[in-house]
């Protein structure tokens, strides 16, 4: 009987505060992604080479572990199969968290590009414990020689709507 | 020493290809950091411990595969890429692989 007490009270534990900081976490990721959409983040590999610009390596990283509730609920999935979603969430925060953590690095160095992103997701921690850590990297653009432009229009003709946002700094 | 996961450099040609350099470096957490994760692991976020752990740990890879590079007499190292995995419960290695090459202004 107090084995189900304590069963009962971890699940509810879990559920109360791992909601409340998914939702702080989520809050707090919207506000920072305003901000951080003027320094885009592009996935291709080639920027334009007919201007001057130091290239240096960044990255954010993060690891992420998940809550009781949403461990024992994964659990009960897995036994029917199908979109296990406490997880799903739990992962695209953490790819958010090292994407924003990664540009604010660039942005340190001043860069005003992050070219060729990759993300890496790892399983790390002991046994039945779940836990990911998610790794995101590229490389910053940072303008070299004052009165130099970055390979800003040829960047802009070819990427999507998220960097045709101006660069400010 | 620079590093970059790009394959092109502005102004910049590359002269000669040293080949593959490397870097690694495995780590793990001492006892009270894992009795913290595992409070952790029941309301759930981040566990900033490991989080510090696996940046120090590439921090130490990369400045392997840089004086792995500088050995060969290296100007830069190109299409750099890191890589992790779980190799003991506990234990993470952390990897960091790119292409050394030399490098004569355009």
């Amino acid at each position: 009987m107090y084995q189900i007490y304590l069963f009962v009270a971890l699940l509810v534990v879990g559920y109360g505060f791992g909601q409340l900081a998914e939702r702080r976490h989520l809050k707090s990721l919207i506000e920072r992604e305003k901000v951080a959409n003027a320094l885009p983040a592009i996935a291709s590999r080639f920027p334009a080479t007919d201007r001057a610009y130091d290239q240096q390596l960044v990255s954010g990283s993060v690891v992420i572990a998940s809550d009781y509730f949403k461990t024992f609920v994964s659990g009960l999935i897995n036994l029917f199969g199908g979109r296990v979603t406490p997880f799903e969430s739990l992962i695209d925060r953490a790819r958010r968290e090292a994407l924003l953590r990664m540009k604010a690095d660039a942005q340190r160095r001043g860069a005003g590009y992050v070219f060729n992103v990759k993300y890496e997701t790892s399983r790390i921690g002991a046994g039945r414990v779940p836990a990911m850590e998610v790794l995101a990297y590229g490389t910053a653009l940072v303008p070299g020689t004052a009165g130099r432009d970055l390979p800003g229009e040829a960047v802009h003709a070819s990427a999507d709507a998220d960097a045709a946002v101006p660069v400010s700094g | 020493m620079l590093l970059s996961n790009l394959e092109v450099l502005p102004e910049q040609t590359i002269v000669r290809h040293l080949g593959l350099v490397q870097g690694s470096s495995v780590r793990s957490k001492h006892v009270g950091r894992d009795l913290g994760a595992m409070f952790k692991n029941l309301v759930g976020g981040e566990l900033k411990g490991y989080t510090e752990l696996l940046q120090d740990s590439r921090e130490e890879a990369t400045e392997r595969l840089i004086a792995q590079a500088s050995s060969l007499g290296a100007d830069a190292v190109l299409n750099v890429r890191y890589s992790t995995s779980s190799i003991a419960s506990g234990a993470a290695e952390i990897f960091v692989y790119g292409t050394a090459v030399t490098l004569a202004p355009r």
